[in-house]
């Protein structure tokens, strides 16, 4: 197959996925070596969501060996995989999902590894870890810390899903908000906005003209004609967007009778008042990012996200006086194709302006600290630009803050408690478990004659943990006996799950693209809820 | 190292996962619930159960039905593979391409998890009749098309037995419906006869987007535009691949006639953005798809099985999930509607006055946004016989009833308080309609 071949049915393979997260999403998904730490059901769903989408490689780390139950639960185990090490027998069935993936194992305990070479974590673009004991979890995450390296923990054990991203700092560009406000600029018109709206005569034009013109020509020509008779204020309350909406429907053509013409346009203006005159305000959000000392701070270090922030700032501050550069885009609307396209052309060439002028600041700061403008390409510029109104980071604290007894967030779990049935109780039974697990070397009720007495072992540990962390809380002794019942089973439905949602995040992690919860996402698949909590 | 394989297939620990919550008891299983070895055997040697659809969901759910010990599965689906179903629907390899995906994912599930024995169906799912589906415990759907699932919640609907007026609750199947698209994903559980159905809740799923004739022929604004233009308009006049043939969204000679036509449409406005990917997507009505989204709503179906798997009681019967922004899951109880045309067996009404025309009634079974009838074939019984009023299936018959559709319910012989009888895809069963005269 040649080169030429190979693309076209990669694309064809993965197009439903393009669709999403488009070229340049896909690449990076095959630029990235992901490791996964035990190949248990939780972690081979993980895998399998990650390799067909075309993941570059994988590595998966393990020192178990294959038992009977493995078998029972993993899909990724056939029944001559007893005995063998999970990590062997696990790569071999993922790696035949897809050729253009990569797959590696090494058949070594974790804690092995971090005691010998933890620098072998510092390669990967992300490292999960599934059904991990506490202390091994805890010792990774700070190596992985040190290193910048992304960690996502998962963990199925009973009914319950839980997942931990610990992640310094990420930056999303293209988070693809479901909802966004149009960026129109009325209530702002830059000069060319203005000078294209000024050359329409609406009351001269002809009847098809004046029904195919765009709805943003005439809400910005009504609002004119509204400024001037109001001390140019816009309208800003219902009473003043009520009369507004008014003026409009006066506009419409009459026919000989008195009788007004169909003008579906006019109706579009109408409906488009009230989110067509808000403010064109910077959201809070990149607000922040502008006081972040990230932002402030430019050095040689500096990430391309950060140079972008700061020189989106520095426009703000000049050329946009006041504004981010203009996104570019108009939503459609009725009316003809020419007048459609040339409107359309004035928000297109302002944008490129814009990000001409933000390319300048950007260069400037490069120049400063000795890089070449080739660093952060125009296309990288102005795909930010356009996104600059929907810039995200997100920062997920470091395991050892959420463990220590300083730093632990009591008031979080204390106020979701305050309604005990909330998903907090679950996370709070999953760390008594592993408190269980360092006491015992074993989680409690795996075995039948056990369960009634690890009720109460497990509830001593319940109170231990509640009082270290001083928590004044109240877990329901249901829970307790819950979570004994469970006997640490990983049931393959909630596997699949939280494989599920796992690869989503580590896909939103890879590409940049969506946003990743934080920090905490716990799954009840007895109720079928969940919730996220920022621990 | 081999398995020491017991007679029953099994090993040991195979089934510990399972075990523990069908063996143990808890603080928060249904009040019924008897923790009893015997439910392992229920669900290995005796539990039927039907998947519908061998794609993204399907490949899925079969997965996990076999991984939690459901040994009978019958899986219907009429496609075959094509390349870009690979990147989610992972049952199937570059080699299977061309091939039935029933089969297919039958085959490959055999093979993986023994002693399961999972039977492919390579038909649609109207080529069934009540004999077959009676046999099943529980029905779950992965379907990618609504028309589809209405006509299998119709089909559950009639299985139903009413011993004076009491519904007899062995005769209910339950339905678990799935959906995906992006990374958006509902699951709902149906009792038919006792919760919402899909007819319920019809307004829930949102409309197909389909363009303004006009803009499409005279004023085109978006790439879009021109690609429907060429597919719409331009394609039925050129027949560029000959006399009646039909645009194929799969070949890949049609797109790209499609869209080198659409390049020149949009040339001729000055419209920017017209690409093969998306030529292909609006042609085919292309929803974007991953194996993450079918994974995570098909790991909440088993679960959905209340009594049968983990005998916990599903407090809501809809499940909706998002993972565009972090994570969101929401549960609400979907509400049976009073007058449903498919479960309320409360006699639907049709209102017009006797000089509306035929043409008016077709117009509202099709547009009213509870009933979103597809093609519907009217027939009445006039002086004794059974007469066919309009029906667009069959181009003959369609040719012969047409002028109906002009004619006046007065002048078609229909009475104050008759009975007409209307047949389409979304149902299995024809809907009996009375015709109330308005002034």
């Amino acid at each position: 197959m040649t080169m030429a071949d190979h693309k076209t049915n990669k694309d064809q393979r993965y197009d439903r996925q393009l669709r999403l997260w488009g070229d340049h999403g896909q690449e990076a998904l095959e630029n990235a070596h992901v490791c996964l730490v035990n190949a248990a059901a939780s972690g081979t769903e993980i895998l399998k969501n990650l390799v067909l989408p075309g993941i570059g490689a994988f590595t998966i780390v393990d020192g178990h060996r294959v038992s009977g139950e493995d078998v029972g639960n993993n899909f990724f185990l056939s029944s001559d995989s007893v005995g063998k090490n999970r990590a062997q027998a696990t790569t071999e069935l993922l790696q035949e999902l897809n050729t253009d993936v990569s797959g590696n194992f090494v058949e070594e305990n974790p804690d092995r590894l971090l005691d010998n070479d933890p620098e072998f974590f510092h390669r990967f673009s992300l490292v999960i870890a599934v059904q991990l004991e506490e202390s091994t979890c805890l010792r990774l995450g700070s190596v992985l810390w040190n290193a910048a390296v992304p960690f996502l923990v998962c963990r199925t054990y009973g009914l319950v899903g839980y997942m931990r991203l610990v992640v310094r700092e990420h930056t999303v560009v293209e988070s693809h908000p479901d909802n966004a406000l149009e960026d129109l600029r009325l209530d702002q018109p830059f000069p060319e906005l203005t000078n294209h709206i000024t050359s329409y005569d609406l009351d001269n034009m002809e009847k098809k003209d004046h029904s195919h013109t765009p709805w943003v020509i005439i809400v910005a020509k009504y609002l004119q004609k509204w400024c001037r008779e109001h001390d140019f204020q816009l309208p800003r309350n219902y009473k003043e967007k009520e009369a507004f909406r008014q003026l409009l429907r006066e506009g419409i053509r009459k026919n000989e009778n008195g009788t007004p013409e169909e003008e579906e346009n006019f109706d579009e203006a109408i409906k488009n008042v009230n989110t067509a005159l808000n403010p064109s305000k910077i959201p809070t959000a990149v607000e922040d990012l502008f006081n972040a000392e990230q932002c402030e701070n430019i050095t040689s270090q500096s990430p391309a996200f950060w140079v972008m922030v700061r020189a989106v700032r520095d426009f703000v501050q000049a050329e946009g006086r006041g504004s981010l550069p203009v996104r570019g885009t108009i939503p459609d609307m009725i009316a003809d194709s020419d007048k459609f396209i040339s409107l359309q052309n004035v928000y297109r060439e302002r944008a490129l302006q814009d990000a001409a002028a933000v390319s300048r600041h950007v260069e400037s700061h490069l120049q400063a600290v000795g890089k070449l403008p080739e660093c952060i390409s125009e296309q990288d510029i102005r795909l930010f630009c356009k996104n600059a109104a929907f810039l995200r980071v997100v920062h997920c604290r470091a395991l050892v803050e959420e463990y220590g007894v300083d730093t632990v967030h009591k008031d979080e779990i204390t106020s979701c408690m305050d309604n005990p049935d909330s998903e907090m109780v679950l996370y709070l039974m999953l760390r008594s478990v592993d408190c269980f697990y360092q006491q015992h070397s074993r989680y409690p009720g795996v075995y039948n004659y056990q369960v009634e007495d690890d009720i109460v072992r497990l509830k001593l540990c319940v109170h231990s943990l509640l009082q270290e962390y001083g928590l004044t809380v109240n877990v329901k002794d249901d829970y307790v006996h819950e979570f004994c019942r469970y006997g640490a089973a990983e049931p393959h439905t909630v596997a699949a799950f939280m494989g599920g949602a796992a690869a989503q995040e580590a896909i939103k992690l890879i590409t940049h693209q969506f946003v990743p919860f934080n920090n905490t996402f716990i799954y009840n698949a007895m109720a079928q809820t969940s919730a996220t909590f920022q621990l | 190292m081999a398995l020491d394989v017991g007679s029953s297939g099994d090993w040991d620990g195979r089934w510990r996962h399972v075990q523990k919550f069908l063996e143990r008891s808890g603080p928060f299983t249904h009040p019924d619930f008897e923790p009893s070895e015997e439910t392992l055997q229920f669900l290995l040697e005796t539990c039927k159960i039907l998947v519908i659809g061998a794609g993204g969901l399907g490949c899925e759910l079969l997965k996990n039905l076999a991984l939690s010990g459901f040994r009978h599965i019958h899986v219907v689906d009429m496609d075959t593979i094509d390349v870009s179903n690979l990147n989610r629907q992972f049952l199937f390899r570059s080699k299977d391409v061309g091939h039935p995906k029933a089969e297919v994912a039958a085959d490959f599930i055999n093979s993986r998890v023994p002693g399961c024995h999972v039977v492919p169906h390579f038909k649609k799912i109207q080529e069934f009749d009540e004999s077959f589906y009676r046999q099943f415990h529980i029905i779950v759907c992965g379907l990618d098309s609504i028309i589809a699932r209405r006509w299998m919640n119709g089909m559950l609907l009639s299985l139903l037995v009413y011993d004076d007026g009491v519904l007899d609750p062995s005769s209910i199947i339950p339905l678990i419906d799935g959906g995906t698209e992006g990374f958006k994903g509902n699951a709902r559980v149906i009792l038919p006869g006792m919760t919402a159905c899909i007819d319920c809740t019809l307004e829930l799923y949102p409309p197909q987007i389909n363009f303004p004739m006009c803009t499409i022929a005279s004023m085109p604004r978006l790439p879009e535009h021109c690609i429907e233009y060429a597919r719409i308009l331009q394609w039925p006049k050129e027949k560029p691949f000959g006399d009646g043939v039909a645009l194929d969204g799969d070949n890949p000679e049609h797109i790209h006639w499609v869209f080198q036509k659409s390049l020149e449409r949009a040339a001729e406005f000055n419209i920017i953005g017209v690409t093969y990917r998306l030529t292909q997507g609006v042609v085919k009505r292309i929803i974007p798809a991953v194996a993450s989204t079918n994974a995570v709503i098909a790991g909440t179906v088993p679960s959905r099985e209340n009594t049968a798997l983990f005998a916990y009681v599903p407090l809501n019967n809809y499940l909706v999930f998002n993972d565009v922004d972090g994570l969101y899951t929401y549960t609400f109880e979907a509400e049976r509607k009073e007058n449903c045309s498919a479960c309320s067996q409360v006699p639907q009404k049709l209102q017009f006055p006797p000089s509306a025309k035929l043409q008016e009634v077709l117009e509202y079974l099709t547009e009213n946004a509870s009933l979103q009838m597809k093609s519907p074939a009217i027939t009445a019984t006039l002086e004794g016989k059974n007469k066919t009023l309009y029906l667009q299936t069959v181009a003959s018959i369609e040719e012969k009833t047409r002028p109906n559709l002009c004619k006046t319910l007065k002048e078609l012989g229909l009475a104050d308080g008759q009975e007409l009888a209307v047949a389409d895809v979304t149902t299995p069963q024809t809907v009996l309609f009375k015709l109330n005269f308005t002034s």
